[in-house]
């Protein structure tokens, strides 16, 4: 578990923990990267969006071990939990902007989708929770 | 983060080092444009090669940098770009709209 608040500035160091992750974890270089990516995003829009940029919000995120059947195989993964107690994100709005498109914004969301294999988002008690999953292909976790 | 910012002869060059997360990328695109506007030369070239991570709200810093140079009729090019930098154009299809060279060499020669 790793509890922060939503000051721009622990970005850095969230990127930082969750590329040694990933890389501890077996991931390509690659998966890292792009792991790390979307949840850089994640964070970013809920310091944007569901706290409008107040930067001592609480957030915490959750990692653990996935596991699915896929073709007869085990694949294991990690799943990422992030959590936050701002304002009501609506999921229904959200929106990736048409790639290509010469405008800033509307990427980040993009980002996330392209690198993980489960994107869900839920709202209960007050809390927003966004549970990010990305699998290893046969290949073992290393834990 | 760090900016700094070079001219010779008819070339504007920042040099960026550090991250260009949501941390610092509102700072990147103020520098970017208010220098662009100030300096007017003809061409504009990003160093890259000291910046690890661009985010989604970097990119968008970098292309508002290339609009304000299109619409002053100056060239915007970038060099020295990271992997996950490349990767995160490339993810978002704008590397095509952007001059993207190797090192400041070839970003100057052209």
């Amino acid at each position: 578990m790793m509890a922060l608040y939503s000051n721009p500035k622990w970005l850095t160091i969230v990127r930082a923990a969750v590329e040694r992750l990933t890389g501890t974890l077996g991931f390509p270089a690659e998966h890292c990267r792009s792991i790390t990516r979307a949840v850089d995003e994640a964070l970013t829009n809920i310091v944007r969006h569901s706290y409008s940029n107040r930067p001592d919000q609480p957030i915490t995120m959750y990692f653990r071990t996935a596991q699915r059947q896929r073709e007869g195989e085990v694949q294991n993964g990690l799943e990422i939990i992030l959590c936050d107690r701002g304002s009501g994100a609506d999921a229904t709005k959200w929106r990736e902007r048409p790639l290509g498109e010469i405008r800033p914004g509307g990427l980040g969301l993009h980002l996330i989708h392209d690198a993980m294999d489960v994107v869900e988002f839920s709202r209960k008690d007050h809390t927003n929770r966004l549970r990010l999953v990305k699998y290893l292909g046969q290949a073992s976790l290393a834990l | 983060m760090q900016i700094s910012v070079r001219r010779q002869d008819r070339v504007t060059i920042f040099d960026l080092s550090g991250d260009i997360d949501f941390a610092h990328s509102r700072e990147v695109r103020q520098s970017l444009l208010r220098e662009i506007q100030e300096s007017r030369t003809p061409r504009v070239v990003i160093n890259l090669s000291k910046v690890h991570y661009i985010d989604s709200s970097g990119v968008a810093s970098l292309v508002e940098g290339l609009k304000a140079s299109r619409d002053l009729g100056s060239r915007f090019i970038l060099f020295g770009l990271s992997t996950s930098a490349r990767e995160v154009l490339q993810l978002s299809r704008l590397i095509k709209i952007f001059e993207v060279y190797e090192n400041e060499e070839q970003a100057l020669a052209v």
